[in-house]
């Protein structure tokens, strides 16, 4: 049985409140560090590694803003551990994609103290420096995002986030909720037996559990899922050919920022920066000779089908893809369709479980007959 | 006008299908010459980017065939192509490229009858679907 603890808050406080809960979390030893958004001295909230008690004042969990997957970070902190225990807040994105990473042994839980926040959504990097700029807090956009307005001035959410159907973190010690607490509250919430030993560490007493939760979780999703299908069914539409496709990406220049950013882009080194893909001048030419042309620099949709290929049995649908394309070409929806339907295939859900296999990983004898439909 | 010959790339294992070529030859079988053989050592080496590549290049059918479950040489390569070419059917087939367009097919060594079917089977199968959707395209896609 989950326990919650209530944080109530005053008005610009929710951060001094979270914050007495991470620096208590670190005084009575429940963990040696935290890993949590901080808002950065001079500009910006950051994921920021705290291991000092005193340095926890900064902390902005809900801040809506992820400019580098959490996931990717979580990897880098654990894939060879320190061995010391660190509490990570994460996004339910992130913690998804974390959870296909440990199981490519890219990342490791023993010593983490798994923490999701409930997520109404991220603004996209340069946005959130508007959002503040603008007066925006956390408090506020809590606020804002769960009466459905998002959007501010020219800006809204990431296109990601709203068709994103998981607003709240599984696989977790402990869950800082937010959706359905009412304006001046957070609710944290010990899932795990470690969950518990840390919040009683903590020093925050356990209480009653947010009522409204539970109905303004399943409303969100609901809303979210109808706007996915619409996007999805559109976005099909648009690319139901490989000409579409193309077109679709012709701003493409093969930076492949949109690989480096995504946390579930598996390969220590991609196949398009080895010599596979550094063709030779009479390659190029013999290209050319096949239709008269070839459009420069080649491989575009060759990249992207096979990153297709390679990662959307793990996509999460995050959205770092489109955050990070510098020509603005909006990828998530390439992803995330193809995702919807390779991980169908499989029966297969991108971080719903560590102990589930993915798919490329396993195999039997006697499946899929359906693939050459003969039988001996 | 005369009439549309597919080009079928076939990824053949070394052991089963390529083998059930050869002894389609000796036999003096005579199958389509719509497909173009790469031999590979086994069907599970078959990396969905070859099989993308092909495509991208204007092949009109792709066949990968591998030794029946249980006898792959590697004990199961074949095994884990069928998984790939699962998974890579579902990408193609979102981004218009029909899945009877991809096929996979267990042929053992000793089938040479089975290669020649096999073959005739997919090139009228491409016959009627017609040439590739992305011949209209009018340069490589690479």
């Amino acid at each position: 049985m989950a326990k919650f603890a209530k944080l109530s808050f005053k008005k610009d406080e929710l951060n001094k409140e979270l914050a007495g809960f991470f620096k208590g979390m670190l005084e009575n030893g429940a963990v040696d560090a935290v890993l949590a958004p901080m808002a950065q001295a001079q500009k910006g909230v950051r994921q920021t590694l705290v291991t000092s008690a005193a340095n926890t004042e900064q902390v902005d969990p809900f801040a809506p803003v992820a400019a580098v997957s959490g996931a990717k970070i979580a990897s880098s902190l654990t894939a060879r551990s320190s061995g010391r225990k660190v509490a990570m807040v994460l996004r339910p994105c992130e913690i998804r994609a974390l959870v296909e990473l440990v199981k490519l042994k890219q990342a490791n839980l023993d010593d983490v103290l798994l923490i999701g926040m409930d997520c109404l959504g991220r603004y996209e990097n340069t946005d959130f420096t508007k959002f503040v700029e603008q007066g925006g807090t956390s408090e506020s956009f809590l606020e804002n995002a769960q009466a459905g307005k998002t959007a501010t001035g020219d800006f809204d959410v990431a296109g990601a986030c709203a068709i994103c159907e998981f607003p709240t973190a599984d696989n977790v010690d402990m869950r800082l909720c937010a959706i359905g607490t009412g304006n001046g509250a957070v609710f944290i919430e010990a899932v795990t037996q470690k969950g518990e030993e840390a919040l009683d560490k903590s020093g925050i007493k356990a209480g009653e559990s947010p009522s409204g939760r539970n109905d303004a979780v399943k409303k969100l999703v609901a809303t979210r899922t109808d706007a996915r299908d619409k996007k999805f069914a559109e976005f099909r539409e648009q690319t139901n050919s490989i000409q579409a496709l193309s077109d679709t990406l012709s701003e493409c220049v093969n930076c492949y920022n949109c690989r480096v950013a995504c946390p579930v882009c598996y390969c220590k080194e991609c196949v398009f920066v080895t010599d596979t893909y550094r063709h030779t001048g009479d390659q190029f030419m013999m290209w050319a000779d096949k239709g008269g042309m070839l459009r420069m620099p080649t491989d575009t949709t060759m990249y992207h089908l096979t990153r297709i290929t390679h990662m959307s049995l793990f996509c999460v649908g995050c959205g770092q893809c489109t955050s990070a394309c510098p020509n603005d070409i909006d990828l998530m929806p390439l992803f995330r369709t193809s995702a919807e339907k390779t991980q169908a295939r499989f029966d297969y859900q991108a971080g719903r479980s560590v102990e589930e296999a993915q798919p490329m990983s396993v195999f039997k004898a006697d499946e899929m007959v359906e693939v050459t439909g003969q039988v001996k | 006008m005369s009439e549309f010959e597919p080009k079928i790339v076939a990824f053949f294992c070394n052991w089963c299908t390529f083998t059930a070529a050869d002894l389609a030859g000796t036999s003096r079988l005579s199958y389509p010459s719509n497909l173009k053989i790469i031999r590979v050592m086994c069907s599970g080496m078959v990396d969905p980017k070859y099989v993308t590549k092909a495509f991208l290049a204007g092949a009109d059918g792709v066949l990968v065939g591998g030794c029946w479950p249980g006898d792959c040489h590697y004990i199961n390569g074949n095994m884990k192509a069928r998984r790939r070419v699962a998974l890579l059917t579902e990408v193609l087939k979102q981004y218009g490229i029909d899945e009877e367009r991809f096929w996979l097919r267990w042929i053992a060594a000793s089938e040479g009858n089975m290669l020649k079917e096999v073959a005739e089977e997919m090139t009228a199968k491409l016959k009627e679907l017609g040439p590739s959707p992305l011949k209209k395209m009018g340069q490589m896609v690479v």
